[in-house]
């Protein structure tokens, strides 16, 4: 039997209308738990409204040896940059 | 009895079961079995040091002999205490202290529901407040005691003898005296019987779902609410009151 309870990500949501951020990881044997954990580990200062916890092996990530590859030909991108548009007046700042 | 006589008796009962329990749970700090465990059981202990300060204040004012929070709780003696036997038990195995914690908080909870429709104003605000974070501690001493209920053999064995070990000491909880009447009939806290219907019950859905079983009722403890404390009380106040006791007044 496996003793280490598994590894979770912690991400939490600070204020209505803004998007879940990455703030940790931690230990908890089931979700439920790892949810309770996170919320004395992280929201202690009044940090979030709301938890999200998922396990640390369901994530997919990319490789880090292929970063080259894989990232750099949009570097030399620049037309994606929405910057080539006139905005009119009347639309104020957006 | 004088009107504040039973209240001060009253706001002592409550406000000493949170600081002996506070305490007991901070004795956790740097010895949880887990990283996470040790910050959670620190919470839950800083929450009800928290309550502590509330309730033994308003008991320091309806005393009117100007004893604030911190004098009740560093210069009293364990004859003066009016916790709970359950509270000072010893914390045991991870499982003791979480078949402590479940009682008491199961309890704690229906109280402060209750008592935060007082006809007193300030305890009805200072339980609206408490009520809050421990339905939280109810929440997770519950998901425990389910967890190490059902999970290994062994879990399962500690799980057990945590709430056997600890029964007999759930009675006082809801034994009424002349204090406890006069309380329910000034409409200031609940009936305690009452209050142990909803215990029971939820006592039981949650063990069941546990795979563990309660003991039957029977013979209980009693003695703690009118000051008549078993022998760990007395070392509880030898390390919570040392520093007021051997340097009185200090402060940092």
């Amino acid at each position: 039997m496996k003793k280490e309870w598994p590894l979770w990500e912690v991400f939490i949501r600070s204020q209505h209308g803004l998007a879940h951020r990455h703030v940790g990881s931690l230990h908890a044997p089931d979700a439920e738990m790892a949810i309770l954990n996170a919320r004395d580990v992280y929201t202690r200062r009044n940090e979030g409204v709301s938890i999200w916890v998922v396990r640390a092996s369901d994530i997919a990530a990319s490789s880090p040896g292929e970063k080259g590859p894989f990232f750099d030909p949009a570097n030399s991108k620049v037309y994606r940059h929405p910057t080539f548009y006139d905005i009119p007046e009347e639309l104020g700042h957006m | 009895m004088a009107d504040h006589d039973a209240l001060f008796e009253y706001l002592l009962r409550v406000g000493d079961n949170c600081l002996i329990l506070g305490h007991r749970l901070s004795e956790w700090c740097g010895h949880a079995p887990a990283l996470e465990e040790d910050l959670a059981l620190s919470n839950v202990a800083l929450d009800l040091i928290g309550q502590t300060q509330l309730w033994l204040g308003f008991a320091g004012d309806v005393e009117g002999r100007g004893r604030d929070a911190d004098k009740l709780a560093y210069l009293r003696d364990a004859g003066e205490f009016r916790n709970v036997l359950l509270v000072e038990q010893p914390n045991g195995d991870f499982a003791q202290t979480l078949a402590r914690q479940f009682y008491f908080d199961a309890w704690h909870y229906l109280l402060l529901r209750e008592l935060a429709g007082s006809r007193d104003g300030r305890i009805a605000e200072i339980a609206a407040k408490a009520v809050k974070e421990v339905r939280y501690h109810l929440e997770r001493s519950r998901e425990w005691v389910i967890r190490l209920g059902d999970g290994t053999e062994e879990s399962h064995r500690r799980m057990q003898d945590g709430l056997d070990d600890l029964w007999t000491y759930t009675g006082e909880l809801f034994e009424v005296d002349d204090i406890e009447r006069e309380i329910v009939a000034r409409g200031i806290g609940p009936d305690p019987s009452v209050l142990r219907e909803h215990w029971l019950e939820l006592a039981h859905a949650t063990v069941r779902e546990a795979t563990l079983t309660l003991p039957q009722p029977g013979w209980m403890q009693r003695g703690g609410k009118r000051g008549v404390h078993t022998e760990h009380l007395g070392f509880v106040l030898a390390e919570l009151q040392f520093l007021q006791r051997a340097y009185p007044s200090a402060t940092w």
